[in-house]
């Protein structure tokens, strides 16, 4: 790089996105230092798409969680929303953790250590009850310690055999915890279920103007990609004194938080859930602090919030199915 | 966070022109935050091209002379981090600090991060355990929101120093959104002497003399 003319590695100003048609060949890509990575030839679709269809067919609903920054509760949602969803014994809840150099989904479900075991069929993924089942790159590692040290193309071909390779069987609900940002796993993600049908994704954020800047990339992110947007989940708003029970703002909502925030781009808030201490216990022994604290204020909201994703994906999935069958 | 998201970054000759943040600039950014022609676009790269900007960030900024480059990093063990230890080799860095918070999610995290750093050759200078108690303004009972002492226990565990823990405090998320200089603004909060001093630590541990 450093032998390059600077004036020619000109800033990424209207940037088509790599996995635009346009990527290397607009305007704005002249000059740029990855012109020939993004323009190479066109690549082919990569023909797992279409086996991941196949493999999807039995899976009814996909919901991806995102968000902009990180540590601000995906992981923790993610496992909740499953948790929830999966006390329904009639719904099959599978679990799949697409954060490749940080998985923790594994602690938090409280099956850290397990293995994936090959079958005749593929990977059979972990189950923490019948009903719900969980896959994570925790599950390949030889320990706590165990780093993946990976560029984006091997995490790619990771998340590409998760969606392909794993023995889902029939599943109501398939939720995707995702790393925070908007890079490798997230357009793997989209690209590898472009022809499965996402229900939508749901936007995790804390009430602080930081955290809700990179939402609004997040939702850029969604729009480009053509990805419905759930709704968001305004985290760790407010806190209530164990001693004095008054409520502190730990994150302040100084732009009016994720409320404001929705009402601006026309977005469903779903919900907000208030900090609690006990959710990082019981994510730390991973166990569920529905169980564990079922009259708590965090939980009937968490319950709210998961109602209301079940609302959407049944709404959805019946105006599908009317459309199909072609009637009113 | 530094309240400089308006300003742009210029060409001239010898590469980009950093943004400075204070009058006496003794402080310059850059952050790709300012090549976007909207603070709300996203970034949508994948790993090559977030490799060739970290590297342009090294070689094509004019810097100066620096005494310090603090290089902030997103969360993992990927391709942002692969390439600024690659970049920043033969410029022989000091070494990583690891921020994690207490409890053991976060933890786990760390763990996988110091394996990184042992396996990139990349010296640890020390653990810090952030967002430790939160002390209600209204009662001062702290209540530890994410636990306590995952960090210093974690530096035990690995034998790296531990610099020490920084109290959750809404007046640094507040000073922070605003954009304005924690360490002028909040000399008071209980945040300020936990950072000055791992600040100190981190400089005698740096120093020549030191260590
Ligand atoms: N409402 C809450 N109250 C208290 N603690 C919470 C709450 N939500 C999440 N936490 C805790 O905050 C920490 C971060 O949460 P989590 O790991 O789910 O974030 P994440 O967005 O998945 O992070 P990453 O970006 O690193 O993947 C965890 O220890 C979790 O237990
Ligand atoms: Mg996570
Ligand atoms: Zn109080």
């Amino acid at each position: 790089m450093a032998e390059e003319d600077p004036g020619a590695a000109a800033p990424p100003h209207g940037c088509p996105g790599t996995s635009s048609a346009q990527a290397g060949r607009a305007a704005a890509c002249q000059g740029c230092p990855n012109q020939g990575l993004c323009a190479g030839p066109a690549p082919a679709p990569d023909p797992a798409i279409e086996e991941i269809k196949e493999k999807m067919k039995t899976v009814k609903h996909k919901i991806l969680v995102l968000s902009g920054k990180g540590g601000v509760g995906k992981s923790t949602f993610s496992a909740h929303l499953a948790h929830g969803l999966a006390e329904d014994e009639t719904k099959q809840i599978a679990l799949l953790d697409t954060d490749i150099c940080g998985p923790s989904i594994p602690k938090i479900m409280g099956i850290e250590g397990e293995q994936v075991h090959q079958s005749g069929s593929g990977w059979s993924p972990v189950y923490v009850e019948e009903n719900l089942c969980v896959m994570s790159v925790g599950f390949l590692l030889s320990g706590p310690d165990d780093a993946v040290i990976w560029r984006g193309p091997k995490k790619n071909g990771m998340i590409k055999q998760f969606l392909r390779d794993v023995d889902w069987g029939e599943i109501d609900y398939l939720i995707v915890d995702t790393p925070p940002g908007t890079s490798d796993e997230h357009l793997s993600i989209v690209q590898y279920l472009s022809s499965s049908h996402i229900d939508g994704a749901v936007i995790i954020t804390t009430p602080q103007e930081i955290s809700l800047q990179d939402v609004r990339k997040e939702i850029n992110f969604c729009h480009k990609v053509k990805l419905p947007i759930i709704g968001v989940v305004e985290n760790m708003s407010g806190f209530i004194c164990p001693k004095c029970k008054i409520e502190s703002q730990i994150f302040p909502p100084t732009t009016g938080g994720a409320e404001k925030m929705c009402q601006n781009l026309n977005i469903s808030l779903l919900g907000k859930v208030p900090l609690d201490p006990q959710i990082g216990k019981s994510c730390d022994q991973g166990q569920s602090f529905f169980s564990e604290i079922p009259e708590s204020p965090a939980t009937s909201s968490y319950r709210n919030i998961i109602q209301r994703i079940q609302e959407y994906c049944g709404l959805h999935h019946s105006q599908e199915k009317l459309s199909n069958q072609g009637m009113e | 966070m530094l309240k400089v998201q308006d300003k742009g970054v210029h060409q001239c000759d010898s590469g980009w022109v950093p943004v400075f943040v204070d009058q006496d600039k003794s402080i310059s950014l850059m952050s790709i935050g300012f090549l976007l022609e909207k603070p709300d676009d996203a970034v949508v790269w994948r790993g090559p091209k977030k490799n060739a900007l970290i590297k342009q960030f090294i070689s094509d900024v004019t810097w100066g002379d620096l005494d310090f480059l603090i290089v902030d990093t997103p969360p993992g063990t990927s391709d942002e981090h692969i390439s600024t230890v690659e970049s920043l080799r033969p410029y022989k860095p000091l070494g990583a600090v690891l921020v994690t918070t207490p409890q053991a999610v976060s933890i786990g995290d760390v763990r996988r991060e110091l394996t990184f750093c042992k396996k990139t050759g990349l010296r640890v200078i020390g653990i810090v355990e952030n967002m430790s108690g939160f002390v209600c303004p209204h009662c001062l009972e702290c209540t530890n929101l994410f636990s306590k002492g995952g960090g210093e226990e974690l530096a035990r565990h690995a034998g790296v120093p531990f610099l020490g823990c920084v109290p959750l405090d809404p007046q640094l998320t507040q000073s922070l959104e605003e954009g304005r200089d924690f360490i002028q603004e909040f000399p008071k909060s209980s945040a300020f002497p936990a950072l000055a001093h791992i600040a100190q630590q981190i400089l005698d541990r740096t120093s020549p003399q030191g260590s």
